[in-house]
């Protein structure tokens, strides 16, 4: 059943590509000042039911000023939010249908693990009687069952984070706001548990928008992506569309690995562009991003992984360069290439490891040939 | 790990010796049959049985205990109200002077706030006695508990809070399930400060207090004026005695709480993730 709605989403659940669909929240010229300090400005974003919305950016990008507007912690300056078509201003935290998870946890230590779930609970319109049957379902979801006596000082790290998760998900709010929530726990424990936020976010069905700083957990749970900068939404996309078709030279720096190369760029009319990169050396040819125009200072951006590395000059391809090899790193699962062009700069070309023994074919300061297809690169303006 | 030098031993003697022997020549000279404090003749309860048979000595002990229990509850609420605004409030009008006047009176010398608050009683035709011995201890220990209770707020996680807030608390609620629970240690603290601070002062006290209602303080030193009396001796004992319990029933209730605490972690940590 999991599995089957799990297979199923990647290719049905788009509801932003729908118009008859209407977004669970709607940011609409939002701007947010701390005396003279922008916060967040002027940003528009809708948000659909079901959705696992990630906010990426660097820290003081306005990410977590954004969630705590939602949440009722802070009020725009200029614009307007909704949910569900309710304008938010004026409402403050206790009466909105929206619960945050923190990045500190925040769990009530005087309170057992039991009493910290059943909080909010209390504070419903919930029966009394029901009460106890919540506590235990979100328990249950969580696996804490054995832990409900404790107090939250003498439970693990990771435990605490599935409490703060429970008790944020007991009254089912139609909307579950996450701040950092992973960010405390170890590399191994962080990916397991956000494979178990996918999983309890498909079976409650509610709309999640999680916070993070780390492009690699946005890019694992969320359905879409928005990166920030500066107080801005630079761009919202789905994790394929925002690593493959990035909008600009910043969010394709921001996210993964990227080779950048500036030039001059001269648009053709089937659609490629030409990149005057260097003197002598042939131009390069790559895909338009958005908004390139004819003649203007650009950058092609490739990813590492579709350069491909060889000793003999490889027939057949309009993008070839010649260099020499400054660095491998070996990563074990893939290894990285750092290959010095005529020119000075450097390219860094990926290949996998997929064979135990295979012979490493290059090693330092051998001259090899590299090249890539004209659909592997964007050139974006900038 | 320690070693007793003879230098240690002598500065450790000298320093108890300094703290400790004046208490000690009193807790002896309590139990001293001679009516002339500084001969002894023989171990004796005497004063003892005198001291609970002089009516004017319970009275005050009366007094200050009812003044000293009604003036730090007080103080707590008003001085715990006071913290709150002032670490919780956010950046309001003349917050900064607010802040500057509530701890003044910890500066300011006694004298000047007993004088002060004589003036205002006698302004307004308030009688002098038990009620303005009160509001006199109220006003000035006020600001102790607000100093205990606002360094303890400062340094608890706010979104403790935000998360009542966000799970359906009114800002009251929120007030009195979580920040009320995390912050009464220092609550309590901040109250037998108070209380403590209400019972031994002497300078206020004599300001305030009327022919109706004398505290301990002003009873012993106008007694000890006539000349010391082993009455007192026996006094100053009980006293001595009821601080020492206080202190060490603490000092044991903290200890078994970092023992509980350090078993607690230990049971998180085996537990794993």
């Amino acid at each position: 059943m999991t599995s089957a709605v799990a297979a199923a989403r990647p290719a049905e659940f788009a509801p932003w590509n729908d118009p008859a669909q209407t977004p669970l929240i709607r940011f609409e010229n939002v701007t947010k000042r701390f005396g003279d300090f922008t916060a967040v400005d002027d940003v528009d974003l809708a948000i659909y039911r079901k959705e696992f919305f990630a906010l990426l950016g660097p820290s003081g990008c306005g990410k977590t000023t954004l969630m705590r507007m939602l949440a009722g912690f802070e009020t725009a300056t200029e614009g307007r939010i909704t949910i569900g078509d309710e304008d938010m201003a004026g409402i403050p935290p206790n009466r909105r249908e929206v619960n945050m998870m923190f990045q500190s946890y925040a769990l009530f230590p005087h309170l057992s693990v039991w009493d910290n779930i059943a909080f909010g609970l209390k504070r419903s319109d919930m029966a009394k009687d029901k009460i106890p049957d919540r506590v235990q379902e979100m328990l249950r979801l969580t696996r804490l069952e054995k832990f409900a006596r404790r107090k939250p000082h003498q439970i693990s790290g990771g435990q605490r984070q599935r409490v703060a998760l429970a008790r944020a998900l007991a009254k089912a709010p139609k909307l579950l706001l996450l701040d950092e929530p992973l960010g405390a726990l170890d590399a191994k424990l962080r990916q397991q548990t956000q494979f178990e936020l996918m999983d309890i976010q498909e079976k409650t069905e509610t709309t999640f928008v999680i916070v993070t700083h780390d492009q690699e957990e946005a890019m694992t749970v969320a359905s879409r992506v928005a990166v920030m900068d500066n107080g801005k939404v630079i761009q919202v996309d789905t994790p394929a569309r925002i690593y493959e078709t990035p909008n600009s030279v910043y969010v394709a720096d921001f996210i993964g690995d990227v080779n950048l190369i500036e030039g001059n760029a001269t648009l053709k009319p089937d659609g490629l562009v030409r990149l005057a990169w260097a003197e002598g050396a042939p131009e390069i040819i790559a895909t338009a991003g958005e908004g390139l125009t004819d003649g203007a200072r650009a950058s092609f951006v490739i990813r590492p992984e579709k350069v491909a590395i060889s000793a003999e000059r490889p027939e057949g391809r309009n993008n070839v360069v010649q260099g020499r090899i400054h660095d491998i790193a070996y990563l074990g699962n893939i290894s990285t290439y750092h290959v010095e062009l005529p020119g000075g700069q450097i390219m860094k070309a990926q290949t996998v490891n997929n064979r135990r023994q295979s012979r490493r074919g290059f090693t330092w300061d051998d001259e090899v040939w590299l090249s890539w297809t004209d659909t592997a690169g964007l050139v974006l303006a900038g | 790990m320690t070693r007793f030098t003879w230098f240690n031993v002598t500065a450790l003697t000298l320093g108890f010796a300094f703290l400790y022997i004046p208490m000690i020549i009193l807790v002896i000279y309590s139990f001293n049959e001679s009516r002339l404090v500084t001969v002894w003749a023989g171990f004796s309860t005497r004063w003892y049985g005198e001291l609970v048979g002089d009516e004017a000595f319970l009275n005050a002990a009366w007094v200050t205990l009812r003044v000293a229990f009604v003036s730090s509850t007080i103080a707590t609420v008003l001085g715990t109200m006071a913290a709150y605004v002032l670490v919780r409030g956010g950046k309001f009008m003349g917050r900064t002077l607010f802040s500057g006047m509530i701890y003044a009176p910890l500066v300011m010398p006694e004298v000047i706030t007993g004088l002060s608050l004589l003036l205002l009683f006698i302004s307004i035709g308030l009688d002098r006695g038990i009620l303005t011995i009160i509001l006199a201890h109220t006003t000035f220990s006020m600001c102790f508990v607000s100093v205990v209770v606002s360094s303890r707020l400062v340094s608890f996680d706010r979104s403790v809070e935000e998360a009542a807030l966000d799970l359906g608390c009114t800002p009251f609620d929120a007030f009195k399930s979580v920040t009320l629970p995390l912050i009464a240690p220092a609550v309590i603290a901040g109250w037998l400060l108070a209380f403590t601070l209400s019972l031994d002062d002497l300078v206020i006290a004599s300001f305030t207090a009327g022919p109706s209602a004398t505290t301990l303080p002003i009873k012993i030193f106008s007694s000890v004026r006539l000349g010391v009396s082993p009455e007192i001796n026996a006094l100053s004992t009980i006293l001595i005695g009821i601080v020492t319990v206080g202190v060490i029933t603490a000092s044991l209730v903290s200890k078994r709480r970092l023992v509980q605490q350090q078993r607690d972690e230990k049971l998180a940590d085996g537990q794993g993730a």
